[in-house]
């Protein structure tokens, strides 16, 4: 890539930092020029997040309809997966994958819900009943 | 405490660690690029079966820690590597560091970093940061990919070091050691050691997922991805692909051009017409890499959607595997003597 070519798009790190990209100059010599970003990029960021809003969209209607358990709203807010939330809690990926079921949810001590509650920054009132917004 | 500590902003992170804190022993010939190539960063892999972020597992570059750890070892440099079970240890550790005039590396999670903004701050943990001094309860951070230093309170900077996940850091903190002064003739030798084991990474790792055939292996996948996820999901894992290689920190072309720059810089060490020519065949295959962005965000953008657009992107892969393979084939022929 040529240093004139080096797009200069809007994107989410604008107030924050540059991206350092590498280009060549009029006679082929490398050199680092600071870019805002790229449009195709902050596209792809976009799809992304757009997913990410999808899954809790549908993670708030199976927590409403009883097929989840709150752990799930929380988990997709934090952008999670069951692994993650295994590490952080030390419960095993099994033990989470049964606490996302609702009749399991319901029956967890104080204790062990706290471990929850402590890696999703609420309280065990907030993560029993969760108030649902998107961001 | 404040160590006086030179920032300078590099597109990656590990090569700007690397090459910040050489350059505070006393040692500014490895630039970043240097860092990268010695450090045999160029890689491919695609991870069948595991999910990242509900996307593919792809990486343009090879596993966090070894860019650091290779480049030392090649040059001759000791190299002190922490990693603490207790998150009290791994920070009385710090400071004694710093107290001694020690800036350190250290691995961070990315999630939790105050600094970034949030659209970038997903759950990745082989961020690293240059921690170069303490004012009252704030760290003083070098991050690489930031213009500027910026800081972290005590609880903030024990919360990255101890993220949890895949790749979790564990409070790791390393600093190179220099003993004795690395001499021209020893950069030369790690330069072809760097290129020797790129060669090797690339050409020759059996299975299939890394590599040349990586590429290969991915570029057969994307033609599947429309009958599988659906045009939809197709894109959405078409997207994670472009932001692996082309997010801040790639420095473009999922790090294709850092390492034709690298090849540009070599030859300053070793005057080889060969350098040259073959990182020009870099630089074709970092354009092309961005062509297939382009074309892969024609897809998620949902403006090209047939099958035939999916057939399109995989031959750009096809294209970059090719040129990549020649241009291995040709380092590996380089006769350094």
């Amino acid at each position: 890539m040529e240093k004139k070519d080096i797009p200069q798009d809007p994107s989410g790190l604008d107030d924050f930092t540059t991206d350092i990209c590498y280009a060549t100059d009029e006679s082929g010599k490398y050199t680092t020029v600071q870019s805002r970003g790229w449009e195709v990029k902050a596209t792809a960021l976009d799809v992304t997040w757009q997913d990410i809003d999808n899954r809790l969209i549908k993670a708030i209607d199976d927590v409403k309809s009883g097929k989840a358990s709150p752990i799930l709203f929380y988990m997709e807010k934090k952008i999670m997966d069951i692994g993650i939330v295994a590490s952080y809690t030390g419960y095993w990926k099994w033990q989470v994958k049964r606490h996302l079921k609702p009749n399991c949810f319901n029956k967890l001590s104080d204790n062990k819900l706290q471990k929850y509650a402590k890696l999703f920054e609420v309280n065990i009132n907030e993560l029993k009943n969760p108030i649902f917004n998107a961001d | 405490m404040q160590i006086n500590f030179e920032h300078i902003q590099s597109a990656h992170c590990e090569n700007g660690v690397t090459s910040n804190l050489l350059r505070h022993e006393g040692f500014s010939k490895i630039t970043e690029p240097l860092a990268f190539g010695i450090g045999s960063g160029l890689f491919f892999i695609y991870i069948p079966f595991i999910k990242v972020n509900n996307g593919p597992a792809i990486s343009y570059r090879t596993m966090p820690g070894l860019i650091f750890k290779r480049t030392c070892k090649s040059l001759g440099i000791d190299v002190i590597r922490k990693k603490f079970s207790s998150p009290d240890e791994a920070q009385t550790f710090l400071d004694d560091c710093l107290k001694s005039g020690q800036p350190v590396g250290c691995q961070v999670g990315v999630y939790f970093l105050t600094y970034f903004p949030k659209e970038y701050r997903f759950h990745f943990n082989a961020h690293n940061i240059v921690v170069f001094g303490k004012e009252d309860d704030n760290y003083l951070i070098s991050d690489p990919v930031m213009e500027t230093p910026t800081t972290l309170s005590t609880y903030e900077l024990q919360r990255v070091r101890f993220a949890k996940g895949m790749l979790a850091p564990k409070g790791q903190l390393y600093y190179p050691k220099i003993k004795t002064e690395v001499t021209d003739e020893q950069i030369r030798y790690a330069i072809t050691k760097g290129i020797q084991r790129n060669v090797r990474d690339m050409l020759h790792i059996p299975g299939g997922i890394a590599g040349i055939s990586g590429i290969k292996y991915t570029a057969r996948k994307i033609t599947k991805w429309r009958d599988k996820l659906g045009v939809k999901g197709a894109g959405i894992y078409l997207a994670q692909l472009v932001r692996m290689q082309e997010e801040i920190g790639t420095g473009g072309g999922g790090f294709r051009f850092i390492y034709a720059a690298f090849l540009q810089q070599s030859y300053q060490f070793h005057p080889k017409e060969e350098l040259l020519k073959i990182s020009e065949q870099f630089t074709k295959s970092g354009d092309l890499w961005r062509s297939s962005a382009v074309q892969a965000a024609g897809i998620f953008k949902g403006r090209i959607t047939s099958q035939q657009d999916f057939n399109d992107m995989s031959n750009f892969l096809m294209e970059v595997a090719e040129i990549e393979k020649n241009a291995f084939k040709a380092l590996s022929k380089i006769n350094w003597r």
